[in-house]
């Protein structure tokens, strides 16, 4: 202790002293700030939804209503969850264009942290399905045969089994799902938008919904093993094919034929 | 003797040495054919045909006909390890495990659709030219019995994959028995050996595919062929062609040669087709299941008039002491193609009882100089197509982004109506355009060459018709008919006419087929009329040297040259000439 005594006024202490205060400063100051981003996520939670009820009240209310409760032009959206949300918003489908039987698809005006910030907000109004999560739109594994199967008993009586569309009553329709992302595939499965129905997890399971997508992605994917699909309508385009093509040309080969023997 | 007739010659003098056949083929191989590029349209039908029988034997031998359920495993990967039928299981094996099997089992589907619009469309070729009548209305009987066997082959072949567009189809077929009345659900119990879908099905489709259809269509074409051989092909008219003769090539060479090769085109062409264009891609319809159904189901085409019909009929249905008449199905599917086949068949005896004519017909009608026959045969046609719309209605609607529902009743109101406005309209053109031949017959054609007379008058050159088109459009006279005389109710002695009222039927519906007619003019008239024009077109070239200081009166087709200095109107002219030009 006499030696410390001793040594207080030595220069070095003023270096040492100085030293320590920075370490002690910087080390607070490194635990400061690996705490704040935990806050800052609380913030920046509410700033979404906040930013996200602007958007909602500029975009969506004259419909929707103020409070999202619904009006006579569109249904409550509480409830309906993120899911809903991103599907109709980042599709294009919501806001619409004008009142038509169905909100058809196309290019969206906002980007993908607008879509994030409304689908918190409308989240934040009620519990609803959350968007899915990278794990479960990982098809990877997903047995291609038993989408398939899925596929025939669950959605081709209105998506066509080519997954191509379909006509519903009244200018209604089921549409194509040739351009159709697996999100927007299983967000569409969970919240059934527009004449959809819903397809909870009860009815098909994660793995089934993955399992769909995966059937779904082959048909985008896989190539026509019999030449040009002719869009894969089937029997009517076929027989279009036939009379303005196959039938046309022999008429004309024969009226060719007919030509050079005079 | 010219060079086909020596290479004719030649080969009926090589095969009668070996086989002693000289008088049958030295007659038959130089027997002439008439010569049009419509009369191949039903050589098409002919040459699918073969290729329908060729592909199909090929695949016979891979496709089994069996709804024994197994489980996949072929190549398809989407498909792997799923229960299906054998008979769709095969048919996957066909397209994805047999060597050249798409390839050929896509021909087989080409051909078989081409098959019947071919058939169709040599129809066409036959009602509008009225080769149908006397005497050859049996054969037409044998192409509508040729057309219907061909939709029945084509429905039971497009059945046996047994994938779920073609249950669908079934389904839909089991209803069409179950709807008529009374012994419909014993009917459709009898078909399918019980409940739908049962087991015996597909087994009992491939006997009715694959031999029974196949040889009807073949005993019948036989038939068919041998009709045309021996009546002799009919002709359009034209310079030399009568009712009594066939102006045309000798079979041998040129028409084996044209025949022939158009056969190796058709082939050609469908393998072509079979190799670059998808046609029912049965593996992304999935196998049959009774539960399933995929949006756009359709039917191939020429099944699809009656999907139409099925599609846009009323709700209507009446319950009868316990039973349920189902009207929306019976009527459409059952009543109208009943009434659509008995009609399309009887209609040569139809036209002959109500026209009165009895003559043999081996020259061609324009269509225009029969209108009442071509107006029918495009309100048909029109009907037919509007059926057709009717069956595609999902894909129209999705495609062009309409309502079905406002498709179905547009196709409600519009399959009454459209017809007959198209039968009006296609009526007033052929009368328009007789009309036109009548003008171009008494004062040839318009040559499009204007001449400026002296006076300032503008006036068209018309020229006389050449040989070949005067011989065209003089087979008016021939074509035309009037009207039946209306029937006595009681003849010059007395008796009365017991079929009065059927013969006022049968006057009244004549008035109706030929009345409007244009009365071509007589072949007098037209010989005045060509040599008028003759003779006002050589009287062209001195309207050249024409001089100013001169009197001339040169009378002009259309106007006539005035004394210079004196203008005068055409009226002017006539009346100082007496009205005679």
């Amino acid at each position: 202790m006499k030696g410390l005594v001793a040594r207080r006024r030595n220069p070095i202490v003023a270096s040492m002293l100085l030293l320590a205060a920075l370490l002690g400063v910087g080390g607070v100051y490194a635990v400061a700030t690996t705490a704040a981003p935990a806050e800052a996520v609380a913030t920046s939670d509410q700033t979404a939804i906040d930013e996200g009820k602007r958007l909602y009240l500029e975009g969506c209310s004259s419909c929707h209503g103020l409070n999202a409760q619904g009006t006579s032009n569109g249904p409550t959206l509480i409830g309906v969850g993120a899911a809903a949300v991103h599907f109709q918003v980042s599709t294009g489908r919501m806001p619409m264009a004008a009142p038509a039987a169905q909100a058809p698809e196309k290019p969206t005006d906002y980007t993908e942290e607008e879509v994030s910030q409304m689908a918190a907000y409308i989240a934040s109004l009620g519990p609803g399905p959350a968007i899915p999560t990278a794990e479960q739109l990982d098809y990877s594994d997903a047995d291609i045969a038993e989408g398939g199967v899925l596929f025939r008993i669950n959605c081709a009586q209105c998506h066509q089994a080519a997954g191509g569309g379909g006509a519903l009553t009244n200018g209604k329709y089921a549409p194509s799902l040739m351009e159709a992302t697996p999100q927007e595939i299983y967000e569409a499965m969970l919240t059934g938008p527009q004449n959809m129905p819903v397809f909870g997890d009860g009815t098909l399971t994660v793995e089934d919904k993955q399992a769909i997508i995966a059937y779904v992605m082959d048909l985008q994917e896989a190539p026509s093993p019999g030449g040009l699909a002719l869009g894969r309508l089937g029997p009517v385009s076929e027989g279009l094919f036939l009379w303005a093509g196959v039938m046309a040309a022999f008429v004309g080969i024969a009226v060719w034929i007919g030509i050079k023997a005079r | 003797m010219s060079t086909t007739e020596k290479v004719g010659e030649s080969v009926a003098t090589y095969v009668d040495q070996r086989v002693g056949s000289n008088r049958f083929l030295g007659r038959s191989l130089k027997k002439v054919f008439p010569d049009h590029w419509s009369f191949m349209l039903g050589e098409i039908a002919l040459y699918s045909f073969i290729i329908v029988l060729l592909t199909g034997v090929f695949l016979t031998l891979f496709y089994k006909p069996s709804m024994v359920e197994v489980v996949y495993d072929g190549s398809y990967v989407p498909l792997k390890g799923v229960m299906m039928s054998e008979a769709y299981a095969s048919t996957l094996d066909i397209s994805f495990d047999v060597r050249g099997g798409l390839l050929i089992r896509q021909m087989h589907h080409w051909a078989a659709l081409l098959f019947i619009a071919a058939m169709s469309v040599h129809m066409f070729r036959v009602f509008f030219t009225g080769a149908f009548r006397k005497p050859r209305e049996f054969n037409w009987v044998i192409g509508i019995s040729l057309i219907t066997l061909g939709l029945g082959a084509g429905f039971s072949g497009y059945s046996l994959p047994d994938d779920l567009l073609s249950g669908t189809g079934l389904q839909i077929a089991r209803g069409i028995v179950q709807a008529i009345p009374i012994v419909g659900t014993w009917g459709a119990f009898l078909l399918f050996d019980g409940e739908f879908p049962g087991t015996e099905f597909i087994s009992r489709l491939y006997g009715v595919h694959i031999l029974l259809i196949p040889g009807l269509i073949l005993a019948l074409v036989t038939v068919h062929l041998m009709m045309v051989w021996t009546q002799k092909h009919t002709q359009f008219p034209g310079p030399g062609r009568t009712n009594d003769n066939v102006v045309g090539y000798p079979l041998m060479p040129i028409y084996m040669a044209k025949a022939g090769g158009f056969f190796f085109v058709v082939f050609g062409v469908t393998a072509l087709i079979g190799g670059l264009v998808s046609i029912n891609p049965i593996w992304i319809f999935g196998p049959y299941t009774p539960d399933q159904v995929g949006a756009g189901s359709q039917p191939d085409w020429y099944i699809g008039w009656l999907d139409g019909a099925l599609r846009i009929f009323p709700n209507i249905e009446t319950v009868l002491f316990g039973y349920t008449i189902s009207w929306n199905i019976f009527i459409p599917s059952v009543i109208v193609p009943g009434i659509v086949f008995t009609v399309a068949a009887l209609y040569p005896f139809l036209e002959a009882w109500v026209t009165g004519d009895k003559r043999d017909h081996n020259l061609l009608n324009r269509p225009r100089n029969a209108p009442t026959r071509t107006g029918i045969g495009v309100m048909a046609i029109t009907f037919y197509f509007l059926l057709f719309i009717g069956g595609g209605n999902d894909i129209i609607a999705i495609t062009f982004d309409l309502s079905i529902n406002a498709i179905i009743w547009f196709l409600r109101i519009a399959v009454i109506v459209l017809p007959p406005i198209a039968f009006l309209v296609t009526r007033r053109i052929c009368i328009g355009l007789q009309r036109r031949d009548r003008e171009k017959m008494l004062h040839g054609y318009e040559s499009g060459r204007i001449l400026r007379l002296p006076h300032g008058e503008f006036i068209e050159v018309h020229e006389p018709l050449s040989l070949k088109e005067r011989a065209v459009l003089e087979s008016a006279i021939e074509s035309y008919r009037a009207p039946l005389p209306a029937p006595e109710k009681v003849d010059a002695n007395g008796v009365a006419n017991k079929h009065y009222r059927r013969d006022m039927i049968r006057y009244k519906l004549s008035r109706w087929f030929y009345a409007d007619d244009i009365v071509p003019p007589t072949r007098q008239e037209i010989e005045a009329g060509q040599a008028h024009v003759s003779h006002d077109a050589a009287l062209e070239a001195p309207l050249h040297e024409y001089d100013e200081d001169e009197t001339v009166m040169v009378p002009f087709h259309g106007g006539v040259l005035h004394t210079a200095g004196e203008p005068a109107t055409n009226r002017e002219q006539l009346e100082e000439r007496g009205g005679n030009l």
